[in-house]
């Protein structure tokens, strides 16, 4: 993945930690994680995680924090 | 069917509830209090003579055709002017009114060419019936007199003639153009004899203030107004009724034929959203489907580089199934993906993402909705439980504050405009939320209250600073938000709107807006009765698109504006089938009727009809497709009825990642500007050549008919199911219902929807099912679907997007009334004449700061890329804004915008793009080029001659 890539699913995903961060209570890393969760794409979830273990340099601390709460990407999908 | 003739009764119905009953003719009628007298006896199936009056304009009592006599009344009374009263005794046909309507007659026709054997209303001709109606054997007066026979007729209107020997000046024109259309543009000038039709100040009609609505053609009793088409073609035989494929307000339209040949598109009467109105689009704009660029053979070719060539639809379809199953084999099951269509069906969007889902084996589908409604499904599901717009446009009838925001009804929603209009000058009161100065804010008898004209990219500012002002002045509806809404969740709002870093005096620094006029804003919203929100694109396509439409939300809970009429949410769908596109399943994430893919219950019902494993995991969006081509993961695209190359962001980064691409195939009607990147070009249909249903931005589903065989042999549907069998999940669909047979089966907001119920209904409105059978007009009446509201706060975060000194000045883009979209269609029709180039709008003081002059050629540069075109100096913008279309190819406004998009949805940042304007001597490089490649790319080899 090149630098360029990174970058932007950096951007993407500190603007989300950005939102759920103004929200009431203290979950907003798990709410940053649903999200990730439902809305992007495994490939996408791992180059983060791999983005993340490698450093994570321009992660937000609610990204880093939401990170380890991805989920895998589930096995049952269809080979 | 037969040509249909719809019923004129005359005057408008009153919405009295009050009944009243009278005699006509010796027959005792009911009938609602302040109906007309013509009314009423047109509903005991009497026609009393009539000119002036037509049911769609108030009446005006000029022909004095419709005189009748009433017991106990001096005169002959005009029945269209004269309300019914308990009691009443009338006469339509007596001696005595018989003399007079030939008299009246015979006036009119003495100054009447009398050619109607040539004529080309002949048989559509209120004059004629008249003449026939009232029995007119003589004219006593002769044909010598003066007359108005040699005028001349006004042919500058590419769609319609102004013929003034023909006009009888009953004035119906103008009173089209100023009650249903709201423009205003014709007057009766002169008096007497001397009176005539003039458009603005007595100029043709294409230099008057004409929109081309066609409201005044429909109106004319005569041929004075008269569709060129009528006078180059003659007659139409037969009508189909069917609903226009252009923007999401989704008119209905009889389109009357000649055998296959298409005449003239008619408004319906009975069409509920349009309500027997149009506009430039639907009305005319049609002849693109004829147009002889539209391509009609399937075509190939294994490098972009090569030229195209023409094959059988066999071997086309075999060639893109071969590729793909190939690129899977190399590259994986998730390394193709495909686009479905705004512009097409409900039916064919859902074979698309089914395609995708069980053909493919992955969810990597998406839709143009991706670049501008997205966050309104994200945004209103999160708050209200459900991904739509919470009225009917019938709704607006009864608001009396209509707030708009970041939308261009006039321009982009014409006929709901005119019917916001019609309100408007009734006494509604109006907010404009919108860097520009749009046609609303100022149009003739409708002046905006309030005119919030924020910097692009501050909404969230501007509606947390009305939301500032209704908490901390008192003005929350605190009983419905407490029956209504979750309180912990609303106090939590409240108290974060409250902080001072919120109000308007803290916010004008960057939002740019008076404080003032926001707090008389949010005081009228709040306490001026029902208020109803509409908005656009200037809402969602930001980066903080979603939590604007979430702070909407927030304002019309706080506000008690949901769940009753004249209230509501609703945003303004841009393309004709944006609401059903997100409805049937065309999201990466999500099923049909928004079910998450995850959800093994939901996805279960699918996997048990169509007998196959799906993934349980989201797909990729269009934007993340492009980026993971462009790194090498992504290879093949089935797009339908899309042009991303022209309409995405960042033209130069989807270039880059269709260009990485092994096989794109397009389905389209013309070779777009994604297809100069395709291997594949599938030709497809047009809305008049095929069955279907569209659903409008009122959720309301309406028939597509077909009206012709389609010229390139199949409907969009067709080619889809021929795909998919070619990759070997079967599809044997023999007919459009049956998929819709299907998304019912599927889909429970869906559940009570068949052709058969269309077809007797008109139209339904989802949710329709067990609990709704004929539909739902208004939502959340007597609680919100997800059970309580939801507020969430919204938290003002400035765009990446900044001016510098490189790039001091803030681009926002839309579009014009008389160009759709990437323009594809319309510009491929007489539409052009309105607006054949896309302009750049600049405030004079920035012009004159860089010497530029209204025309002039100048370039428009951002970080992202570079284009020209000319400008045109307005003070429309404010200083610091430019604004543009994206209409045409040849700027590709798209080249400038960022990738910068929505953080939920991924929806681009359309609205705000630094740039820097300065002066050009034309094109750039870059269109050059692009101009060069295009022309390679569209290359067709000929067949070799045969031996
Ligand atoms: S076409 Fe429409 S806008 Fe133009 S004059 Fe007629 S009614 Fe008015
Ligand atoms: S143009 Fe037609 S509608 Fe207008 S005044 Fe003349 S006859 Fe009546
Ligand atoms: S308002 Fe929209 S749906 Fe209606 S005619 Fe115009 S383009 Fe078509
Ligand atoms: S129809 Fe009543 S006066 Fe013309």
């Amino acid at each position: 993945m090149s630098g360029a890539e990174v970058d932007r699913l950096v951007t993407m995903a500190n603007q989300i930690a950005r939102f759920f961060e103004s929200q009431p209570g203290d979950g907003a890393a798990r709410a940053t994680a649903d999200h990730l969760n439902s809305f992007w794409a495994p490939t996408m979830r791992e180059q983060l995680s791999e983005h993340a273990a490698a450093g994570g340099s321009g992660l937000s601390a609610l990204v880093a924090a939401a990170v380890p709460l991805l989920r895998p990407a589930r096995t049952d999908a269809p080979g | 069917m037969p040509l249909i003739k719809e019923a004129d009764s005359g005057t408008p119905p009153s919405a009295a509830t009050e009944v009243v009953s009278l005699t006509i003719d010796g027959q005792t009628v009911m009938a609602p209090a302040g109906t007309s007298v013509m009314r009423a006896a047109s509903m005991m199936g009497t026609a009393i003579p009539k000119l002036c009056a037509t049911d769609s304009l108030q009446a005006f009592g000029s022909c004095r055709l419709c005189l009748v006599e009433i017991d106990g009344r001096a005169g002959t009374p005009a029945s269209c002017t004269t309300p019914i009263a308990d009691g009443m005794v009338v006469r339509t046909q007596t001696p005595k009114l018989a003399k007079l309507r030939k008299g009246v007659m015979e006036l009119y026709i003495s100054d009447h060419p009398l050619d109607c054997l040539t004529c080309a209303a002949n048989g559509d001709c209120e004059l004629q019936d008249m003449a026939g109606a009232v029995g007119l054997r003589e004219v006593r007066y002769g044909y010598d007199g003066a007359n108005h026979l040699c005028a001349e007729a006004d042919e500058s209107n590419p769609y319609f003639t102004f013929d003034p020997s023909k006009c009888i000046v009953c004035s119906r024109c103008v009173r089209a153009c100023d009650e249903v259309q709201g423009t205003f543009a014709l007057t009766i000038e002169g008096r007497g004899f001397a009176s005539q039709v003039s458009a603005s100040q007595s100029q043709p009609f294409m230099e008057s203030e004409c929109v081309s609505c066609g409201a005044c053609v429909q109106a004319c009793p005569t041929a004075a107004l008269t569709e060129t088409a009528i006078i180059d073609i003659g007659q139409p035989e037969h009508s189909v009724v069917t609903t226009c494929a252009y923007c999401g307000v989704g008119c209905t339209f009889k389109a009357e034929m000649r055998g296959e040949q298409l005449v003239r598109m008619v408004p319906y009467k009975d069409g509920k959203a349009n309500r027997g109105h149009s506009c430039v689009k639907g009305r005319f704009a049609w002849g693109y489907a004829t147009h002889r660029e539209r391509i009609l053979n399937p075509m190939i070719r294994r490098a972009v580089t090569d030229p195209w060539r023409e094959v059988t639809w066999s071997e086309a379809i075999a060639y893109a199934a071969s590729e793909f199953t190939r690129i899977q084999a190399a590259h994986g099951r998730n390394s193709v993906g495909g686009i479905t269509s705004s512009r097409c069906t409900n039916e064919e969007t859902f074979l698309v993402q089914k395609l995708v889902r069980a053909g493919f084996g992955n969810n990597n589908v998406d839709t143009c909705a991706r670049v501008c409604h997205s966050p309104t499904g994200y945004g209103l599901k999160a708050t209200f439980g459900t991904s739509a717009g919470t009225q009917d446009f019938d709704s607006v009838e009864h608001s009396d504050v209509i707030m708009v925001i970041g939308a261009n009804p006039t321009d982009g929603h014409p006929v709901f405009a005119s019917r916001m209009k019609q309100r408007l000058r009734q006494g509604a009161r109006l907010i404009v939320i919108d860097p520009r100065r749009i046609d609303l804010v100022r149009t003739p008898h409708v002046q905006a209250d309030h005119h919030l004209p924020l910097r692009p990219g501050t909404n969230v500012a501007v509606l947390n600073a009305l939301a500032h002002v209704i908490v901390t002045e008192g003005l929350v509806d605190e009983a419905f938000v407490r029956e209504r809404c979750d309180w912990e969740e609303f106090q939590d709002w409240a108290e974060a709107v409250a902080a001072p870093a919120n109000s308007p005096e803290a916010s004008e620094a960057f939002t740019g807006v008076p404080p003032e006029t926001v707090r008389q804003a949010a005081r009228l919203y709040a306490t001026g009765g029902a208020a109803a929100i509409y908005y656009g694109l200037g809402v969602t396509e930001h980066s903080q698109g979603t939590t604007a439409v979430i702070a909407i939300a927030n304002l019309a809970m706080a506000t008690g504006n949901l769940g009753k009429l004249g209230a509501g949410v609703n945003p303004l769908r841009g393309q004709n089938n944006v609401q059903g596109a997100c409805d049937m399943g065309s999201f990466p994430h999500e099923l049909s009727g928004y079910r998450h893919v995850s959800d093994d219950d939901a996805r279960g019902v699918f996997e048990a009809l169509w007998d196959v494993e799906l993934d349980a995991e989201p797909g990729l969006r269009i934007p993340n497709m492009l980026d993971a081509a462009v790194q090498g993961a992504f290879k093949g695209l089935y797009i339908q009825g899309e042009d991303i190359l022209q309409s995405d962001p960042n033209t130069t980064h989807v270039a880059a990642g269709l260009a990485a691409m092994e096989c794109v195939v397009v389905q389209d009607l013309f070779l777009n500007e994604t297809a100069n990147y395709a291997h594949v070009f599938l030709p497809g249909s047009t809305f008049l050549e095929k069955d279907g249903t569209f659903t409008n931005a009122e959720r309301r589903i309406q028939r597509v008919r077909k009206v012709m065989s389609p010229r390139n042999g199949f409907g969009d549907w067709e080619i889809t199911q021929m795909l998919s069998n070619a990759l070997g999940f079967t599809m044997s669909y023999s007919h459009p219902s049956e998929i819709m047979d299907e998304i019912a089966s599927l889909t429970p907001t869906f559940a009570g929807v068949s052709f058969a119920k269309l077809d007797e209904e008109g139209s339904v409105q989802w949710p329709c099912n067990a609990a709704a059978p004929l539909g739902t007009p208004v939502m959340h009446l007597d609680g919100f679907v997800r059970g309580k509201g939801r507020f969430m706060l919204t938290e003002y975060v400035a765009t990446d997007e900044k001016v510098g000194p490189r790039f001091p000045l803030l681009l926002t883009t839309g579009r014009v009334l008389s160009q759709y979209n990437v323009g594809a269609q319309t510009r491929r029709t007489a539409n052009v004449a309105w607006h054949n180039e896309d302009l750049l709008e600049i405030h004079p003081e920035d012009a004159e700061q860089r010497g530029v002059r209204d025309g002039d050629w100048v370039s428009l540069k951002s970080r992202a890329g570079e284009t020209s075109l000319r400008a045109t100096v307005t003070e429309r913008v404010a200083p610091g804004v430019v604004y543009t279309t994206f209409h045409f190819p040849q700027t590709q406004a798209n080249v400038v915008t960022t990738e910068y998009s929505d953080w939920a949805t991924n929806c681009p940042e359309y609205k705000v793009t630094a740039v820097e304007v300065a002066l050009s001597n034309g094109t750039t490089d870059w269109q050059t080029r692009y101009q060069a490649h295009t022309r390679r790319s569209r290359r067709i080899a000929q067949p070799e001659p045969a031996e």
